[in-house]
Protein backbone atom coordinates (compact mmCIF):
# COMPACT_ATOMS: atom_id res chain seq x y z
CA UNK A 1 0.00 0.00 0.00
CA UNK A 2 0.95 3.27 -1.10
CA UNK A 3 0.29 5.99 1.11
CA UNK A 4 1.00 9.97 0.70
CA UNK A 5 0.64 11.94 3.89
CA UNK A 6 0.70 16.08 3.82
CA UNK A 7 3.48 16.28 1.13
CA UNK A 8 4.90 19.72 -0.08
CA UNK A 9 8.14 20.57 -2.54
CA UNK A 10 9.13 23.68 -3.92
CA UNK A 11 11.75 24.11 -6.39
CA UNK A 12 13.74 27.40 -5.76
CA UNK A 13 10.95 28.81 -3.48
CA UNK A 14 8.19 28.05 -6.41
CA UNK A 15 6.12 25.57 -4.32
CA UNK A 16 4.91 22.60 -6.68
CA UNK A 17 3.43 20.29 -4.32
CA UNK A 18 0.98 21.97 -1.60
CA UNK A 19 -0.10 18.91 0.58
CA UNK A 20 -0.93 16.57 -1.12
CA UNK A 21 -2.91 13.72 0.24
CA UNK A 22 -3.23 10.36 -1.40
CA UNK A 23 -3.34 6.37 -1.02
CA UNK A 24 -3.11 3.30 -3.19
CA UNK A 25 -4.15 -0.02 -1.74
CA UNK A 26 -2.73 -2.97 -2.81
CA UNK A 27 -2.94 -4.44 -5.50
CA UNK A 28 -4.95 -1.47 -7.10
CA UNK A 29 -3.86 0.92 -9.92
CA UNK A 30 -4.58 4.66 -9.48
CA UNK A 31 -4.54 7.10 -12.84
CA UNK A 32 -2.69 10.40 -11.74
CA UNK A 33 -4.13 12.87 -14.18
CA UNK A 34 -3.62 16.39 -13.94
CA UNK A 35 -2.07 19.71 -16.31
CA UNK A 36 1.00 19.32 -17.76
CA UNK A 37 4.22 20.56 -15.58
CA UNK A 38 2.35 20.37 -12.81
CA UNK A 39 4.33 18.21 -10.35
CA UNK A 40 3.21 14.50 -11.12
CA UNK A 41 6.66 13.49 -12.07
CA UNK A 42 7.87 14.83 -9.33
CA UNK A 43 5.45 13.80 -7.09
CA UNK A 44 6.55 10.10 -8.96
CA UNK A 45 9.79 10.57 -8.13
CA UNK A 46 9.24 11.23 -4.39
CA UNK A 47 7.30 8.61 -3.91
CA UNK A 48 10.56 5.90 -5.19
CA UNK A 49 12.62 7.85 -2.79
CA UNK A 50 14.98 10.07 -6.10
CA UNK A 51 13.50 13.42 -4.58
CA UNK A 52 13.18 14.17 -1.10
CA UNK A 53 10.31 16.48 -0.24
CA UNK A 54 10.66 19.37 1.65
CA UNK A 55 7.90 18.34 3.98
CA UNK A 56 5.26 15.31 4.50
CA UNK A 57 6.03 11.28 4.23
CA UNK A 58 5.57 9.11 1.44
CA UNK A 59 4.49 5.48 3.88
CA UNK A 60 4.52 2.14 1.58
CA UNK A 61 3.44 -0.85 3.63
CA UNK A 62 3.69 1.51 6.49
CA UNK A 63 7.81 2.46 6.42
CA UNK A 64 8.53 6.24 5.72
CA UNK A 65 10.54 5.94 2.80
CA UNK A 66 11.78 9.82 3.86
CA UNK A 67 13.38 8.16 7.13
CA UNK A 68 14.72 5.11 5.64
CA UNK A 69 18.92 5.04 5.25
CA UNK A 70 21.35 2.74 3.21
CA UNK A 71 19.82 -0.71 3.15
CA UNK A 72 16.74 -0.48 4.46
CA UNK A 73 16.04 2.15 1.64
CA UNK A 74 18.01 0.14 -0.83
CA UNK A 75 15.43 -3.07 0.20
CA UNK A 76 12.15 -0.69 0.09
CA UNK A 77 13.54 0.60 -3.70
CA UNK A 78 13.80 -2.99 -5.41
CA UNK A 79 10.42 -3.65 -4.00
CA UNK A 80 9.45 -0.73 -6.55
CA UNK A 81 9.80 -0.12 -10.22
CA UNK A 82 9.19 3.01 -12.34
CA UNK A 83 8.76 3.30 -16.33
CA UNK A 84 10.36 7.07 -16.89
CA UNK A 85 8.39 8.94 -19.34
CA UNK A 86 11.88 8.83 -22.04
CA UNK A 87 12.24 4.84 -21.25
CA UNK A 88 15.24 6.10 -19.54
CA UNK A 89 17.06 3.25 -21.41
CA UNK A 90 21.05 2.77 -21.22
CA UNK A 91 22.00 4.22 -24.59
CA UNK A 92 25.09 2.38 -24.94
CA UNK A 93 23.63 -1.13 -24.02
CA UNK A 94 21.46 -2.96 -26.26
CA UNK A 95 17.96 -4.19 -25.59
CA UNK A 96 18.81 -7.34 -23.96
CA UNK A 97 21.78 -5.80 -22.20
CA UNK A 98 19.09 -3.22 -20.88
CA UNK A 99 16.87 -5.76 -19.76
CA UNK A 100 19.74 -8.10 -18.26
CA UNK A 101 21.35 -5.08 -16.11
CA UNK A 102 19.10 -5.32 -13.03
CA UNK A 103 19.12 -9.11 -13.18
CA UNK A 104 23.00 -9.20 -13.51
CA UNK A 105 23.98 -6.32 -11.03
CA UNK A 106 21.09 -7.23 -8.12
CA UNK A 107 20.71 -11.32 -8.46
CA UNK A 108 23.04 -13.98 -8.68
CA UNK A 109 21.70 -15.96 -11.88
CA UNK A 110 23.50 -17.73 -13.87
CA UNK A 111 24.06 -16.18 -17.45
CA UNK A 112 22.03 -19.07 -18.99
CA UNK A 113 19.02 -17.90 -16.11
CA UNK A 114 19.40 -14.37 -17.32
CA UNK A 115 19.32 -15.06 -21.16
CA UNK A 116 15.63 -17.04 -20.52
CA UNK A 117 14.48 -14.21 -17.81
CA UNK A 118 15.16 -11.62 -20.80
CA UNK A 119 13.89 -13.56 -23.78
CA UNK A 120 10.50 -14.20 -21.89
CA UNK A 121 10.05 -10.64 -20.93
CA UNK A 122 10.85 -9.22 -24.60
CA UNK A 123 8.17 -12.22 -25.65
CA UNK A 124 6.29 -10.71 -22.98
CA UNK A 125 6.19 -7.11 -24.69
CA UNK A 126 6.17 -8.26 -27.92
CA UNK A 127 9.71 -7.35 -28.61
CA UNK A 128 11.31 -11.35 -29.64
CA UNK A 129 13.59 -10.28 -32.06
CA UNK A 130 15.12 -6.94 -31.00
CA UNK A 131 17.41 -7.68 -28.33
CA UNK A 132 20.78 -6.94 -30.35
CA UNK A 133 19.16 -3.61 -31.01
CA UNK A 134 20.38 -0.30 -29.28
CA UNK A 135 18.07 2.35 -27.92
CA UNK A 136 19.10 4.94 -30.76
CA UNK A 137 17.24 2.37 -33.65
CA UNK A 138 14.35 1.36 -32.19
CA UNK A 139 11.11 3.28 -32.03
CA UNK A 140 9.47 5.20 -29.32
CA UNK A 141 6.53 2.38 -28.97
CA UNK A 142 9.83 0.04 -28.96
CA UNK A 143 11.56 1.73 -25.82
CA UNK A 144 8.69 2.21 -23.75
CA UNK A 145 8.24 -1.68 -23.81
CA UNK A 146 11.71 -2.27 -23.16
CA UNK A 147 11.43 0.02 -20.51
CA UNK A 148 8.35 -1.78 -19.00
CA UNK A 149 10.08 -5.04 -19.60
CA UNK A 150 13.47 -3.70 -17.36
CA UNK A 151 10.99 -2.54 -14.95
CA UNK A 152 9.28 -6.16 -14.51
CA UNK A 153 11.83 -8.50 -15.23
CA UNK A 154 12.76 -7.67 -10.74
CA UNK A 155 9.12 -8.44 -10.53
CA UNK A 156 8.41 -5.28 -8.53
CA UNK A 157 5.69 -4.86 -5.83
CA UNK A 158 5.00 -1.43 -6.89
CA UNK A 159 5.15 0.14 -10.21
CA UNK A 160 4.85 3.41 -11.70
CA UNK A 161 4.56 4.60 -14.58
CA UNK A 162 5.39 8.22 -15.94
CA UNK A 163 3.30 9.21 -19.10
CA UNK A 164 4.09 5.72 -20.64
CA UNK A 165 2.11 6.31 -23.68
CA UNK A 166 2.83 10.26 -24.48
CA UNK A 167 4.40 10.33 -27.86
CA UNK A 168 2.88 7.45 -29.09
CA UNK A 169 0.17 7.19 -32.31
CA UNK A 170 -3.18 6.06 -30.33
CA UNK A 171 -2.79 2.43 -31.72
CA UNK A 172 0.10 1.97 -30.29
CA UNK A 173 -0.83 4.00 -26.87
CA UNK A 174 -3.62 1.50 -26.54
CA UNK A 175 -1.40 -1.00 -27.36
CA UNK A 176 0.66 -0.44 -23.97
CA UNK A 177 -2.49 0.66 -22.22
CA UNK A 178 -3.82 -3.15 -22.44
CA UNK A 179 0.13 -4.54 -21.94
CA UNK A 180 0.02 -2.79 -19.03
CA UNK A 181 -3.16 -4.21 -17.74
CA UNK A 182 -2.16 -7.65 -18.91
CA UNK A 183 0.77 -7.35 -16.65
CA UNK A 184 -0.91 -5.67 -13.58
CA UNK A 185 -3.25 -8.77 -13.59
CA UNK A 186 -0.65 -11.62 -14.24
CA UNK A 187 1.87 -10.15 -12.02
CA UNK A 188 -0.47 -7.94 -9.19
CA UNK A 189 1.26 -5.17 -8.61
CA UNK A 190 -0.05 -2.09 -7.18
CA UNK A 191 0.87 0.98 -9.54
CA UNK A 192 0.37 4.98 -9.96
CA UNK A 193 -0.10 5.84 -13.78
CA UNK A 194 0.52 9.17 -14.70
CA UNK A 195 -1.69 10.28 -17.81
CA UNK A 196 -3.17 12.43 -20.18
CA UNK A 197 -4.51 9.94 -21.83
CA UNK A 198 -8.25 10.76 -21.13
CA UNK A 199 -10.75 8.78 -21.25
CA UNK A 200 -8.95 5.62 -22.74
CA UNK A 201 -7.21 5.58 -18.78
CA UNK A 202 -10.27 5.59 -17.28
CA UNK A 203 -10.84 2.08 -18.23
CA UNK A 204 -8.06 -0.19 -17.56
CA UNK A 205 -7.70 1.62 -13.54
CA UNK A 206 -9.17 1.25 -10.64
CA UNK A 207 -9.14 4.72 -9.09
CA UNK A 208 -8.47 8.06 -10.47
CA UNK A 209 -7.09 10.93 -9.10
CA UNK A 210 -6.67 14.75 -10.23
CA UNK A 211 -3.54 17.18 -9.13
CA UNK A 212 -4.55 20.73 -9.47
CA UNK A 213 -3.09 23.50 -8.13
CA UNK A 214 -0.21 21.08 -5.98
CA UNK A 215 -3.17 19.73 -4.37
CA UNK A 216 -5.40 16.91 -4.91
CA UNK A 217 -8.15 18.11 -5.96
CA UNK A 218 -10.68 14.94 -6.57
CA UNK A 219 -9.74 11.53 -5.93
CA UNK A 220 -12.53 8.22 -6.80
CA UNK A 221 -13.40 6.05 -9.12
CA UNK A 222 -13.23 6.68 -13.01
CA UNK A 223 -17.17 6.66 -13.27
CA UNK A 224 -17.35 9.12 -10.23
CA UNK A 225 -14.42 10.95 -11.72
CA UNK A 226 -16.27 10.75 -15.30
CA UNK A 227 -19.39 12.17 -13.48
CA UNK A 228 -18.24 14.93 -10.88
CA UNK A 229 -19.83 18.13 -11.53
CA UNK A 230 -16.49 19.70 -10.16
CA UNK A 231 -16.30 22.48 -13.09
CA UNK A 232 -12.38 21.94 -12.70
CA UNK A 233 -12.44 18.44 -13.19
CA UNK A 234 -15.17 18.87 -15.93
CA UNK A 235 -13.21 21.25 -18.30
CA UNK A 236 -9.92 19.46 -17.75
CA UNK A 237 -11.48 15.27 -18.61
CA UNK A 238 -13.40 17.12 -21.86
CA UNK A 239 -10.34 19.09 -22.69
CA UNK A 240 -12.65 22.46 -22.74
CA UNK A 241 -10.70 25.55 -23.63
CA UNK A 242 -12.92 27.82 -21.80
CA UNK A 243 -13.73 27.36 -18.04
CA UNK A 244 -11.53 27.95 -14.50
CA UNK A 245 -8.57 26.77 -15.77
CA UNK A 246 -6.56 28.82 -17.59
CA UNK A 247 -3.82 28.00 -20.29
CA UNK A 248 -0.61 30.03 -19.22
CA UNK B 1 18.61 53.85 -1.36
CA UNK B 2 18.70 50.40 -3.25
CA UNK B 3 21.15 51.98 -5.75
CA UNK B 4 23.62 52.23 -2.26
CA UNK B 5 23.78 48.55 -1.79
CA UNK B 6 23.25 47.28 -5.63
CA UNK B 7 27.10 46.31 -5.58
CA UNK B 8 26.92 45.05 -2.40
CA UNK B 9 24.11 42.43 -2.89
CA UNK B 10 26.11 41.79 -6.51
CA UNK B 11 29.40 40.60 -4.89
CA UNK B 12 27.78 38.99 -2.13
CA UNK B 13 25.22 36.97 -4.55
CA UNK B 14 28.70 35.70 -6.72
CA UNK B 15 30.28 34.99 -3.28
CA UNK B 16 27.34 32.85 -2.28
CA UNK B 17 26.91 30.93 -5.41
CA UNK B 18 30.93 30.50 -5.51
CA UNK B 19 31.01 29.25 -2.19
CA UNK B 20 27.88 27.09 -2.68
CA UNK B 21 29.02 25.44 -5.65
CA UNK B 22 32.40 24.92 -3.97
CA UNK B 23 30.64 22.86 -0.89
CA UNK B 24 28.85 21.18 -3.45
CA UNK B 25 31.59 19.85 -5.16
CA UNK B 26 33.22 19.12 -1.98
CA UNK B 27 30.17 16.75 -0.70
CA UNK B 28 30.05 15.43 -4.21
CA UNK B 29 34.14 14.90 -4.04
CA UNK B 30 33.69 13.27 -0.12
CA UNK B 31 30.89 10.87 -1.12
CA UNK B 32 32.69 9.51 -3.95
CA UNK B 33 35.71 8.90 -1.72
CA UNK B 34 33.37 7.47 1.02
CA UNK B 35 31.66 5.08 -1.46
CA UNK B 36 34.98 4.32 -2.46
CA UNK B 37 35.80 2.63 1.01
CA UNK B 38 32.99 -0.03 0.16
CA UNK B 39 33.22 -3.34 -2.25
CA UNK B 40 32.18 -4.06 -4.49
CA UNK B 41 34.77 -2.59 -7.12
CA UNK B 42 33.54 -2.99 -10.50
CA UNK B 43 36.34 -3.98 -12.26
CA UNK B 44 35.08 -4.27 -15.53
CA UNK B 45 33.91 -0.56 -15.39
CA UNK B 46 37.30 0.75 -14.68
CA UNK B 47 38.85 -1.13 -17.25
CA UNK B 48 36.02 0.21 -19.35
CA UNK B 49 36.95 3.62 -18.11
CA UNK B 50 40.84 3.15 -18.55
CA UNK B 51 40.00 2.59 -22.33
CA UNK B 52 37.83 5.57 -22.56
CA UNK B 53 40.35 7.78 -20.81
CA UNK B 54 44.08 6.28 -21.19
CA UNK B 55 43.78 4.44 -24.41
CA UNK B 56 41.68 6.52 -26.90
CA UNK B 57 43.98 9.98 -25.87
CA UNK B 58 47.57 7.94 -26.03
CA UNK B 59 47.11 8.39 -29.41
CA UNK B 60 47.03 12.45 -29.06
CA UNK B 61 49.51 12.10 -26.42
CA UNK B 62 52.45 10.66 -28.54
CA UNK B 63 51.45 13.23 -31.21
CA UNK B 64 51.52 16.06 -28.82
CA UNK B 65 54.87 14.56 -26.95
CA UNK B 66 57.08 14.17 -29.95
CA UNK B 67 56.10 17.89 -30.78
CA UNK B 68 56.81 19.38 -27.76
CA UNK B 69 60.41 17.34 -27.30
CA UNK B 70 61.02 18.60 -30.97
CA UNK B 71 60.60 22.25 -30.19
CA UNK B 72 61.74 21.99 -27.06
CA UNK B 73 64.97 20.80 -28.65
CA UNK B 74 64.98 23.36 -31.18
CA UNK B 75 64.41 26.43 -28.81
CA UNK B 76 66.64 25.37 -25.99
CA UNK B 77 69.84 24.29 -28.39
CA UNK B 78 70.07 27.87 -30.03
CA UNK B 79 70.06 29.28 -26.30
CA UNK B 80 72.92 26.96 -25.28
CA UNK B 81 74.98 27.25 -27.99
CA UNK B 82 75.11 31.20 -26.88
CA UNK B 83 76.19 29.87 -23.86
CA UNK B 84 78.65 27.51 -25.14
CA UNK B 85 76.96 24.76 -23.51
CA UNK B 86 75.05 22.60 -26.11
CA UNK B 87 75.92 19.36 -24.66
CA UNK B 88 73.58 19.90 -21.81
CA UNK B 89 70.23 19.95 -24.30
CA UNK B 90 69.46 16.47 -23.11
CA UNK B 91 68.94 16.87 -19.45
CA UNK B 92 67.42 20.37 -19.82
CA UNK B 93 65.11 19.02 -22.80
CA UNK B 94 64.25 16.06 -20.11
CA UNK B 95 63.89 17.60 -17.17
CA UNK B 96 61.47 20.30 -18.22
CA UNK B 97 59.47 16.80 -19.68
CA UNK B 98 59.57 15.17 -16.73
CA UNK B 99 58.85 18.21 -13.85
CA UNK B 100 56.54 20.24 -15.82
CA UNK B 101 55.26 19.90 -19.46
CA UNK B 102 54.69 15.94 -19.26
CA UNK B 103 52.54 15.90 -16.53
CA UNK B 104 50.63 19.51 -17.62
CA UNK B 105 50.29 18.76 -21.23
CA UNK B 106 49.14 15.42 -20.73
CA UNK B 107 46.80 16.61 -18.15
CA UNK B 108 45.47 19.16 -20.60
CA UNK B 109 45.40 16.92 -23.57
CA UNK B 110 43.13 14.00 -21.37
CA UNK B 111 41.14 17.50 -20.15
CA UNK B 112 39.94 18.03 -24.07
CA UNK B 113 40.06 14.14 -25.26
CA UNK B 114 38.22 12.24 -22.23
CA UNK B 115 37.14 14.93 -19.64
CA UNK B 116 34.92 16.50 -21.88
CA UNK B 117 33.64 13.43 -23.47
CA UNK B 118 32.72 12.33 -20.05
CA UNK B 119 31.08 15.24 -18.90
CA UNK B 120 28.70 15.17 -21.72
CA UNK B 121 28.11 11.22 -21.59
CA UNK B 122 26.90 11.46 -17.65
CA UNK B 123 25.43 14.95 -18.34
CA UNK B 124 23.35 13.31 -21.28
CA UNK B 125 22.52 9.94 -18.50
CA UNK B 126 21.75 12.64 -16.29
CA UNK B 127 19.15 14.69 -18.61
CA UNK B 128 17.57 11.52 -19.84
CA UNK B 129 17.02 9.81 -16.46
CA UNK B 130 19.40 7.34 -17.29
CA UNK B 131 21.33 7.84 -13.69
CA UNK B 132 17.24 8.29 -11.88
CA UNK B 133 16.78 5.19 -13.47
CA UNK B 134 20.25 3.62 -11.70
CA UNK B 135 19.12 4.99 -8.45
CA UNK B 136 15.48 3.59 -8.78
CA UNK B 137 16.83 -0.12 -9.32
CA UNK B 138 19.00 0.67 -6.32
CA UNK B 139 22.22 0.75 -7.54
CA UNK B 140 24.82 3.33 -6.43
CA UNK B 141 25.44 5.90 -9.62
CA UNK B 142 28.15 6.57 -8.17
CA UNK B 143 29.27 3.41 -7.46
CA UNK B 144 29.09 2.59 -11.43
CA UNK B 145 29.69 6.23 -13.04
CA UNK B 146 31.98 8.15 -10.80
CA UNK B 147 34.31 6.02 -8.88
CA UNK B 148 35.85 3.80 -11.87
CA UNK B 149 35.97 7.35 -13.75
CA UNK B 150 37.94 8.64 -10.47
CA UNK B 151 40.31 5.54 -10.22
CA UNK B 152 40.54 5.33 -14.70
CA UNK B 153 41.60 8.80 -14.00
CA UNK B 154 44.39 7.77 -11.62
CA UNK B 155 45.78 5.26 -13.32
CA UNK B 156 45.95 6.32 -16.57
CA UNK B 157 47.32 9.95 -16.10
CA UNK B 158 50.42 8.63 -14.50
CA UNK B 159 50.87 6.42 -17.81
CA UNK B 160 49.92 9.11 -19.89
CA UNK B 161 52.63 11.30 -18.55
CA UNK B 162 55.05 8.76 -18.69
CA UNK B 163 54.61 7.61 -22.97
CA UNK B 164 54.74 11.60 -23.29
CA UNK B 165 58.04 12.23 -21.77
CA UNK B 166 59.43 8.96 -23.40
CA UNK B 167 58.21 10.00 -27.01
CA UNK B 168 59.09 13.79 -26.31
CA UNK B 169 62.73 13.02 -24.89
CA UNK B 170 63.31 10.97 -28.26
CA UNK B 171 61.76 13.84 -30.24
CA UNK B 172 63.97 15.75 -28.19
CA UNK B 173 66.62 13.34 -29.69
CA UNK B 174 65.68 13.01 -33.40
CA UNK B 175 66.03 17.94 -33.07
CA UNK B 176 69.28 17.45 -31.13
CA UNK B 177 71.15 14.59 -32.49
CA UNK B 178 69.71 14.00 -35.95
CA UNK B 179 69.52 18.02 -36.66
CA UNK B 180 71.54 19.47 -34.83
CA UNK B 181 74.60 17.21 -34.77
CA UNK B 182 75.14 16.59 -30.85
CA UNK B 183 76.09 13.17 -29.95
CA UNK B 184 73.79 10.66 -28.73
CA UNK B 185 76.40 9.54 -25.86
CA UNK B 186 76.17 13.59 -24.82
CA UNK B 187 72.48 13.80 -25.17
CA UNK B 188 71.60 10.73 -23.49
CA UNK B 189 74.78 10.69 -20.95
CA UNK B 190 73.30 14.24 -19.97
CA UNK B 191 69.80 12.70 -19.02
CA UNK B 192 71.49 10.34 -17.11
CA UNK B 193 74.05 12.83 -14.65
CA UNK B 194 70.95 14.86 -13.98
CA UNK B 195 67.89 13.43 -14.15
CA UNK B 196 67.49 12.02 -10.25
CA UNK B 197 64.68 9.91 -8.82
CA UNK B 198 62.84 12.94 -7.08
CA UNK B 199 62.33 14.71 -10.55
CA UNK B 200 60.24 11.23 -11.98
CA UNK B 201 58.74 11.09 -8.49
CA UNK B 202 57.77 14.88 -9.18
CA UNK B 203 56.19 14.23 -12.29
CA UNK B 204 53.97 11.64 -10.99
CA UNK B 205 52.63 12.75 -7.91
CA UNK B 206 51.53 15.87 -10.01
CA UNK B 207 49.91 13.48 -12.68
CA UNK B 208 48.12 11.69 -9.73
CA UNK B 209 46.72 14.76 -8.59
CA UNK B 210 45.88 16.30 -11.83
CA UNK B 211 44.46 12.48 -13.08
CA UNK B 212 42.10 13.48 -9.37
CA UNK B 213 41.22 16.21 -10.22
CA UNK B 214 40.01 16.32 -13.92
CA UNK B 215 37.71 13.27 -13.16
CA UNK B 216 36.56 15.02 -10.10
CA UNK B 217 35.51 17.91 -12.23
CA UNK B 218 34.50 16.56 -15.27
CA UNK B 219 31.99 13.88 -13.53
CA UNK B 220 30.89 16.75 -11.00
CA UNK B 221 30.26 19.28 -14.14
CA UNK B 222 27.84 15.97 -15.75
CA UNK B 223 25.98 15.33 -12.70
CA UNK B 224 25.04 18.27 -11.73
CA UNK B 225 24.45 19.25 -15.16
CA UNK B 226 21.47 22.03 -16.42
CA UNK B 227 18.14 21.24 -18.37
CA UNK B 228 18.74 20.20 -21.87
CA UNK B 229 21.38 20.51 -24.83
CA UNK B 230 21.99 23.53 -23.96
CA UNK B 231 22.78 22.52 -19.94
CA UNK B 232 24.94 19.65 -21.15
CA UNK B 233 27.09 22.21 -23.74
CA UNK B 234 27.74 24.86 -20.81
CA UNK B 235 28.63 21.99 -18.58
CA UNK B 236 30.80 20.32 -20.96
CA UNK B 237 32.68 24.26 -21.52
CA UNK B 238 32.69 24.86 -17.90
CA UNK B 239 33.94 21.76 -17.03
CA UNK B 240 36.92 22.10 -19.78
CA UNK B 241 37.84 25.19 -19.06
CA UNK B 242 37.41 24.84 -14.82
CA UNK B 243 39.71 21.61 -15.10
CA UNK B 244 42.48 23.11 -17.43
CA UNK B 245 42.58 26.50 -14.84
CA UNK B 246 42.94 24.58 -11.65
CA UNK B 247 45.30 21.94 -13.63
CA UNK B 248 47.86 25.39 -14.05
CA UNK B 249 46.58 26.74 -10.85
CA UNK B 250 47.29 23.76 -8.55
CA UNK B 251 50.47 22.77 -11.06
CA UNK B 252 51.93 25.65 -9.24
CA UNK B 253 51.28 25.06 -6.26
CA UNK B 254 52.42 21.40 -6.01
CA UNK B 255 56.22 23.12 -7.81
CA UNK B 256 56.38 25.53 -5.20
CA UNK B 257 55.94 22.52 -2.70
CA UNK B 258 57.87 19.84 -4.53
CA UNK B 259 60.86 22.28 -4.74
CA UNK B 260 61.67 23.22 -1.87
Amino acid sequence: MIEVVDLYKSFNDHPVLKGINLRVDEGKTLALIGGSGKGKSVLLKIIIGLMRPDRGKVLIDNQDIGRLRGKALKRLKERCGIVFQGGALFDSLTVFENIAFPLEEKTRMKASQIRDTVMRELARVGLSGSETKYPAEISGGMKKRVALARCLVMNPEIVLFDEPTTGLDPLIGKAIHKLIRECQKSLNFTAIIVTHEIPAIFSMVDRVAMLFDGKILAEGTPGEIETTKDPVIHQFIHGELEGPITIQ
Amino acid sequence: MNWIFAPFKFFGSITHRFIRELGRMGCFFAESLFWMAFPPYLMQRIVRRIHFIGVKTSSVIVLTGAFTGMVMALQVYYVLVKFGAEASLGPVVALSLIRELGPVISALMVIGCAGSALTAEIGIMRITEQIDALDAMALNPYKYLIIPSLLAGVISLPLLNAIFVTVGVFGGYAVGVGLMGISSGTYFGGIRDFVEAKDILEGIYKSLSFGVLITLISCYKGYYTGYGAEGVSKATTQAVVLSSVTILVWDYFMTSILVT
